[in-house]
């Protein structure tokens, strides 16, 4: 009647090609996701266990791939950017930006200021709206529910305030090649900085649930340790590296969209375990804040896009009495822009890691290969080193805090 | 003082009131569980929602009222799933057990007590229990820990890896955490100098510190008030060991292990589904209010108002009883919403090497503050017969009431 939990155990090993001797099979292969709670979507993990502790990680991928990188191949590059949204949808913002630059750096154009700023602005209100989703579903692995409500209130403001300029809450596509769709709507600035003024005290709020916190602390502290050296050698980056000590941020190494103006620190972890990359994430918040605070202080005016017709559609006045203006707007809507020949790749810091475009042209007006540097994809090598010798609960916590978006590993 | 407690007479139309208090007890309890039941559900849901600065349940019903109901009735029409390799005989008998334990420990808690005038004029006084035996505090740990069967058989026949892990969980929780308890609940009884739990009630019905009760005016209100309750007169540790303990034995967060959902999916019932899933969830529940009902005996005065005076003691003991019960739900609904989960070994330690230790060093303390203090008020702790349910006990020390009221008849 009951199967031999022994004969599972072997045919799943043997389905990934690892013989065993039935004689010494003392662990357990236990099959974590892709339907799971808390492996962040469609992760799946296989791990092997002795008791409760982890001698084997192995992590599989690849249950939403959907082929978002072939089908933008089939659009052109105006359109390509409304895909960008899909892959890390917790920060489409900034995969608009990534996308954007390298196209950019294809047609040898550049924003004027304005546009660079609102840009800045955009991916830091994401980069805030991301973490603070992290925040609260690394929590809710680890049983503390109630950050989770309080964290999403305030992403709700940073939503509202996409949803304010662009119409869309998770997926604006807003930031284009040659600059931003549109311009802040009247009273966004003020309802900016009413959230930055807001924003500190409700992340004491959070802080003085968790910092503290013993169980935290015990959750958190010595679990998931990985040195700076096997974080570069597995490609890792963003907040996972700089919990590890390495103080490499995109924004100040390669400063791109004009970040080399504004003031702000990298903050690195000294543990490198699951608590200091809460740590590093939390004060990024923080930091996030002050280039709001200094992008609303500092704005310029003037035009947000580029002034070239072939690249950027013609506002919306010019269509009723100008010829010209609605043979542009025809053309770029149905054939788009031909960059020139070439290959261009802009690093980006997303708030997964470094984000970037790896994009080919051939001089037509769809790009001919267009690949994404998948930061929570390389972040994800480093599972198995930080799980292995753990427990089933630090799985948990060390998945929560590389901050994975299958949707970005999978495309 | 008047004193306003009501008296009932000993006959009425014929029938002997005082044997009929374990029936109006039994039925009151399992009666007031029931009903409760749905009640409590909404009431952790309305509490955890307002501490998560959200709605909750607000669909069915006033106020959501109904919504317990409603879930209770989708369960109802769930298909109930069994998977294949169960065992089957094991796999039905396990959310039984867990319902049946959590039912039988109510048997012998201390609603509150009835005074009754008997025929010959004198008053006897008859605690409102369905059994109000000798070793109540002895059978409530006994079928509380028989409890933990129920646990780990629906982890063991399931068949399922994540049912197993939880099952584990469980067993080593409940049996590390019931000796903490175990101890906690002897500073008690060296104190009170008995098991039997509505004496141990009686016991705390003095002045703080066992002060002899001479009826000096300032005694007045302080007799059996807040500070004479056991949570002082055991020096606060036992009571907080205990309401750890309590959690770890009911399976709630933040000790929520055998469940982890964000660890084990749903931990040892995620082979359950419907009326049997149902009857874990109300195992859980009833367990619930158990252990918070022998909080409120032992530690918190059980049914006496928290001070000796006229607005206060009004209120019959066993809505005071009810009040302490619902206080400790609201404790758990607390923590639920502040505490991030345990891991497994940090469990372990805070049971074996902080708790178990300091439960034994205050064992040790109460004994020997046990010699010097003064004598308890109850003096006669230990029944020469075993008293059942149909015999009840009378306070002071007195034949069985069959006899003295013959005794009278004769006169």
């Amino acid at each position: 009647m009951a199967i031999d939990s022994r004969d599972l155990n072997t045919n799943a090993l043997q389905a990934q090609g690892m013989s065993i001797d039935p004689l010494d099979d003392t662990t357990m292969v236990i099959n974590m996701g892709p339907q799971h709670p808390s492996t962040h979507g469609v992760l799946r993990v296989v791990l092997e266990l002795d008791g409760e502790t982890i001698t084997r990680a192995t992590s599989h991928i690849g249950y939403v791939h959907t082929g978002i990188e072939k089908s933008m191949e089939y659009q052109t590059y105006l359109k390509a950017v409304t895909n960008t949204d899909r892959m890390d949808y917790l920060s489409a913002h900034i995969n608009n930006a990534a996308y954007t630059l390298s196209v950019e750096k294809l047609l040898g154009i550049e924003p004027p200021p304005r546009g660079q700023y609102l840009r800045v602005m955009l991916m830091e209100i994401q980069r805030i709206a991301s973490h603070l989703v992290w925040l609260a579903t690394h929590c809710l692995d680890m049983g503390a529910m109630t950050v989770f409500f309080y964290a999403f209130q305030q992403r709700e403001k940073l939503l509202n305030l996409t949803e304010m300029m662009s119409g869309v809450r998770m997926m604006p596509s807003w930031i284009v090649p040659g600059g931003l769709r549109g311009d802040a709507p009247d009273g966004w600035f003020e309802r900016a900085k009413e959230f930055c003024d807001g924003f500190p005290k409700a992340m004491e709020e959070l802080e003085d649930l968790l910092n503290n916190n013993p169980i935290w602390r015990d959750r958190t502290q010595g679990i998931g340790i990985i040195s700076a050296e096997d974080c570069i050698a597995l490609g890792v980056s963003g907040p996972t590296l700089r919990g590890s000590g390495v103080a490499h941020d995109i924004r100040k190494t390669t400063p791109y969209s004009g970040y080399e103006q504004f003031t702000f620190y990298v903050p690195t972890g000294e543990f490198c375990d699951v608590y200091d990359r809460y740590r590093v994430r939390m004060a990024e918040m923080y930091q996030s804040r002050e280039i709001i605070k200094q992008c609303i202080e500092n704005m310029p005016d003037g035009p947000i896009n580029v002034d070239d017709r072939k690249i950027v559609p013609p506002p919306r006045r010019e269509l009723d009495n100008s010829m010209e203006a609605v043979i542009h707007h025809f053309k770029l809507w149905t054939e788009g822009f031909h960059p020139p020949i070439g290959e261009a790749y802009v690093p980006l810091e997303s708030p997964k890691g470094e984000i970037g475009f790896y994009i080919v042209s051939d001089g037509t007006n769809r790009p001919y290969r267009a690949h994404m540097r998948p930061p929570s994809f390389m972040n994800l090598q480093a599972l198995s080193a930080m799980c292995e010798g753990r427990l089933i609960a630090d799985v948990v916590a060390v998945i929560g805090s590389i901050d994975i978006v299958l949707g970005e590993i999978d495309r | 003082m008047p004193d306003l407690r009501i008296i009932f007479p000993e006959y009425a139309l014929g029938i002997h009131l005082p044997s009929l208090v374990p029936y109006i007890a039994l039925f009151g309890t399992i009666g007031f569980i029931l009903m409760i039941l749905p009640g409590l559900i909404w009431i952790e849901r309305v509490v955890i929602a307002l501490m998560q600065d959200r709605s909750g349940p607000n669909r069915v019903g006033p106020r959501g009222l109904l919504q317990s109901t409603a879930d209770v009735v989708k369960l109802f029409f769930k298909e109930d799933t069994m998977p294949q390799s169960a065992d089957i005989r094991i796999y039905y008998l396990a959310p039984f057990l867990t319902v049946f334990c959590a039912f039988a420990a109510g048997a012998v808690l201390p609603l509150q007590t009835l005074t009754f005038r008997l025929v010959d004029s004198s008053f006897k006084t008859v605690p409102v229990t369905v059994g109000d035996v000798n070793i109540g505090l002895l059978y409530i740990l006994a079928v509380s820990s028989l409890q933990v069967y129920g646990v780990v058989l629906a982890g063991w026949s399931s068949n399922n890896k994540y049912s197993l892990l939880g099952g584990l969980r469980g067993s080593a929780q409940l049996i590390s955490y019931e000796l903490s308890m175990g101890l906690s609940l002897l500073c008690v009884v060296t104190l009170a100098g008995t098991c039997q739990l509505n004496k141990i009630v009686d016991a705390q019905n003095g002045l703080p510190f066992g002060i002899p009760y001479t009826g000096v005016w300032w005694q007045v209100p302080l007799k059996g008030s807040i500070f004479s309750w056991f949570w002082l007169g055991t020096l606060l540790v036992p009571v907080c060991i205990y309401t750890i303990a309590m959690i770890a034995e009911t399976n709630r967060a933040p000790f929520d292990l055998p469940e982890a959902e964000s660890e084990l999916i749903a931990g040892f019932h995620t082979e359950y589904s419907s009326m049997k899933f149902a009857m874990f969830f109300t195992g859980e529940y009833v367990s619930m209010l158990i252990v918070s009902g022998l909080n409120a005996a032992m530690f918190w005065g059980g049914s006496l108002p928290p001070l000796n005076i006229p607005p206060l003691t009004w209120i019959p003991g066993f809505m005071w009883f009810i009040i302490k019960i619902m206080g400790g739900i609201f404790f758990f609904t607390w923590l639920r919403a502040s505490f991030p989960r345990l891991r497994y070994d940090a469990l372990m330690n805070l049971g074996w090497k902080r708790m178990l230790p300091l439960g034994l060093v205050w064992v040790f303390l109460m004994a020997v503050w046990g010699l010097f203090r003064p004598a308890p008020a109850s003096s006669d702790n230990i029944p020469a017969e075993p008293v059942t349910a149909s015999q009840t006990t009378v306070q002071q020390v007195a034949p069985p009431v069959e006899a003295k009221s013959l005794a009278s008849r004769q006169r």
